[in-house]
């Protein structure tokens, strides 16, 4: 049916012309545009699938250790990607170990993105002085790399599951905060703004209504791209014994133990090095197709 | 001191094990020259024998110093083996009803600067170790508890006269720890000077220290024994990292690492290095422990403790840990295979040691309920060290397991967990150790009553028996009823008390390059360090 213009006069119309697609369709259309995004993907779900199902998808329990079986090669027996050195199933630990990884990625990405969501978006509307300070406060957390105050903060608190969060979600807020501020900025000069303060609307009411969903954009790209950067730094923390410790399966753990017996078993690193390479690529797929995909500049290209 | 003799022999014969082309018994003519490099897995607080505890101040510092009396070197395997070092002849008999000791002392040894040791040195050395003034550290003085009155009549005799006989002081004077200090140096520059400052008699002078990378020697050239040393010298590198360690070895940048290594390094350096490599073997003077923290209420109660150690299966964790970790024997609180030590009839008798590991966890588990603490759930402290700790923490968390607790594991660098053992004391349970130099059971074993500074199981004034079976056990001369009191104190420590768990005694592996000659692996990694006697076949 051919549609002019002039006939489209209300949003029933509207969607009258654009039927909605099948869900198949959708994704066929995002694998053509987002190839690399929808592979991504596939890797997060087949992570988080692992996590959610993993006393069912494990071979063994992923603690019970097999002296009779101390650092066999994969393949042997019913040890599909080999053993450690205590026996314990290395496809198992890998499995419950997706648990610990999504864990930390998911309550950093969301907790260090949402405090900084809020800290830049309160920054941007407030303005002056409160917006210096904080300003300069956010400064000082960005002069050091990620992982340096990472390894701070776990050197202060000392070392388990709860302080590596701590220690990951704190740098990732400043950095979030960062950019949604510069977003919000421009949106705080955007007339519906003057017009909801003229309304007499309470400054809770104009961030949260009608500025944060303006920022949304920014606020999920940062989102994803910390899920991957969160997984790597519980890794490397756990992998210089500041992080999660045995006997919990943990990806990191696993690689720093690896490190006397690699030379003659190199499997007890190659899977967990695998695992780690694979998930932050995979976060780091699917981000970039987020940011793509929401980011107006970069969509028509 | 008749079984000490047949024990010198057993373990000289038994543990001295070497694997590869450098095991020949045929004796060779030491050559001189060349320079030792060899390998640190830990950097020193600092350079002061009295004060510090660790091997990473022994190995770079020992050859600069030397002691009264030392292990003899072609025989470190011995408990009973020493010799003079600054005293002529050899170690004096004690008179006075073995309360007195006179030692003769060396003419002409000179320190590194010049001056001339007389018996006045040793005895500000001895004064600074056992009496030490107020503020002044010394981490042996509990060692000489014995120790009466020191005096030095004449520049060449020194007398130590004792409160009671007893077989513990010649060892502890053999302590590698004993360096010998010059009086003047102790007077002019006080007693923190040695912490940063070298002046010793040692065969090797001092050249230079560069923090986090090496410590380097040279000869001393007035070293008061003929034709010793016959290095040119020595470089200790400082590196943390064990595959560093391996590496090194493996590149010949260094030609061995005196503390040894773990199993699976000592198979891959044999494999690629065949018959440039020589592997000595030995058992080692250090146990690993877990020790219960008797100030927390839930292992207040014996038998939550007995429990503990009846999960431990320590005939299958030998077995299995030692391809592993650097652990093997089962053993009691004395060095294994001493004739003070129990034998294995006699351990099994200790709960946790019997051989029927199925009936040991079900009666674990029946004290657990009867304490009211079935499915227990408490935190492991354990330091950050791979070797042996954590890999033996991380085992002995499976071995509760099989008795239905929940434990988790707190691992914290060396410093802070220290800090919570000694100071805070900030843990339900924590891994331990008691590692000694010489063989010494009846001053070793100390550790394990409450009252001890090295005892970190907050049970200080709560087991006055256990404390009196040690008193008596120090006092008794006639070794037959040493090695009873010696059964009754371990009953009462590991089993009816529980109030610490042996896990497994430790196993020392030294593998190193060929051409280093004259070092014998002794069962303790701060024995024999002088380095004299030690050559190069290059």
């Amino acid at each position: 049916m051919m549609v002019t213009v002039s006939e489209v006069q209300t949003e029933a119309d509207f969607e009258e012309v654009a039927p909605k697609k099948p869900w198949t369709q959708v994704a066929m259309d995002l694998s053509r545009k987002q190839p690399l995004g929808v592979f991504g993907l596939a890797i997060v779900l087949a992570m988080v699938v692992a996590a959610a199902l993993a006393n069912v998808v494990s071979p063994f329990n992923p603690l019970q250790e097999h002296f009779d079986a101390m650092l066999v090669p994969p393949g042997t027996d019913s040890y599909l990607l080999g053993t450690d050195e205590f026996g314990r199933d290395i496809l198992s630990r890998l499995i419950y170990g997706s648990r610990t990884a999504l864990l930390v990625g998911f309550v950093c990405a969301i907790v260090g993105s949402t405090a900084g969501l809020v800290l830049g978006v309160a920054s941007a509307y407030f303005g002056g002085l409160f917006d210096l300070i904080l300003q300069r406060v956010l400064d000082v957390f960005m002069a050091f790399p990620l992982i340096i105050l990472a390894l701070a903060v776990v050197a202060t608190l000392g070392p388990g599951i709860e302080n590596v969060m701590i220690a990951i979600i704190l740098p990732f807020v400043p950095q979030c905060a960062r950019v949604v501020r510069s977003n919000a900025l421009a949106i705080r000069e955007i007339p519906y703004v003057d017009a909801a303060r003229a309304l007499g609307f309470s400054n809770a009411r104009i961030i949260l209504r009608h500025m944060v969903p303006n920022v949304m954009a920014p606020y999920l790209i940062m989102l994803t791209t910390f899920l991957g950067q969160a997984i790597l730094l519980e890794a490397s923390l756990s992998f210089l014994g500041l992080g999660v410790q045995d006997p919990i399966p943990a990806w990191g753990l696993m690689l720093t133990n690896a490190s006397e017996f690699f030379e003659g078993s190199p499997w007890v690193a190659i899977y967990p090095g695998v695992a780690i390479s694979l998930s932050v690529f995979g976060f780091n797929l699917f981000g970039d197709a987020v940011r793509d995909t929401l980011d107006p500049k970069l969509r028509s290209r | 001191m008749s079984k000490y003799a047949g024990f010198a022999f057993a373990l000289a014969a038994g543990v001295g094990l070497a694997v590869g082309a450098g095991g020949s018994a045929k004796a060779e003519t030491p050559k001189k020259g060349g320079v030792l490099n060899f390998i640190v897995a830990a950097e020193s607080p600092s350079y002061d024998g009295h004060k510090e505890s660790t091997f990473a101040m022994v190995h770079p510092t020992r050859p600069f110093y030397s002691l009264l009396i030392r292990v003899n070197p072609e025989n470190p395997s011995s408990p009973t083996d020493f010799q003079c070092d600054l005293c002529v002849g050899g170690v004096p008999k004690p008179t006075d009803g073995g309360k007195t000791y006179t030692f003769k002392i060396k003419k002409g040894v000179k320190f590194h600067d010049g001056q001339t040791m007389t018996s006045q040195d040793l005895l500000a050395t001895y004064n600074k170790i056992i009496f030490p003034p107020a503020g002044v550290s010394s981490a042996r003085k509990a060692f000489f508890k014995m120790v009466d009155t020191i005096e030095a009549p004449d520049d060449e005799t020194l007398v130590f006269k004792l409160k009671f006989a007893t077989g513990a002081f010649i060892p502890a004077l053999a302590t590698p720890f004993n360096y010998t200090y010059s009086a003047k140096d102790l007077k002019e520059h006080g007693y923190d000077w040695h912490e940063k400052n070298v002046n010793g008699t040692g065969a090797f002078k001092f050249k230079e220290a560069v923090a986090g990378s090496h410590v380097e020697a040279v000869k001393f050239d007035g070293f008061h024994m003929d034709g010793k040393p016959y290095l040119d010298g020595y470089k200790a590198l400082i590196s943390r990292k064990m595959a560093i360690r391996v590496q090194a070895i493996r590149g010949d940048r260094a030609a061995i690492e005196f503390r040894g290594f773990p199993p699976k390094q000592r198979d891959d350096l044999v494999k690629s290095l065949g018959k440039d490599i020589t592997v000595q073997e030995s058992d080692w003077n250090c146990v690993l422990l877990f020790t219960p923290n008797h100030g927390r209420p839930i292992m207040q109660d014996p038998r939550v403790r007995q429990a503990l150690t009846l999960a431990v299966d320590r005939w299958g964790g030998s077995q299995h840990l030692s391809r592993i970790a650097i652990v093997k024997t089962v053993g009691g609180i004395a060095f294994p295979n001493h004739p003070l030590a129990a034998n294995k009839a006699e351990l099994v008798r200790l709960k946790g040691y019997g051989t029927d590991l199925k009936a040991s966890r079900e009666e674990a588990k029946k004290l657990l309920a009867e304490a009211g603490k079935a499915g227990i759930k408490f935190e492991l402290l354990n330091r950050g060290t791979d070797q042996p700790y954590k890999i033996v923490g991380t085992w002995l968390i499976g071995q509760w397991r099989q008795i239905g607790a929940e434990v988790t594991q707190r691992v914290e660098p060396s410093k802070s967990f220290y800090n919570s053992l000694r100071k805070t004391k900030d843990f339900d349970v924590s891994m331990d150790f008691n590692c000694q130099s010489v063989i010494n059971p009846i001053v070793d074993v100390s550790k394990y009553i409450g009252s001890a500074g090295n005892n970190y199981g907050n049970y200080a004034g709560q087991d006055q028996e256990l404390e009196d079976i040690y008193n008596q056990l120090v006092q008794e001369g006639d070794e037959a009823k040493q090695r009873e009191i010696m059964r009754v104190m371990e009953k009462r420590a590991l089993s009816d008390q529980a109030h610490e768990g042996i896990t497994l005694w430790w196993y020392k592996i030294t593998p190193h390059r060929s051409y280093v000659k004259g070092w014998k692996i002794a069962p303790s990694h701060y024995l024999n360090q002088s380095l004299d006697q030690v050559w190069l076949d290059k």
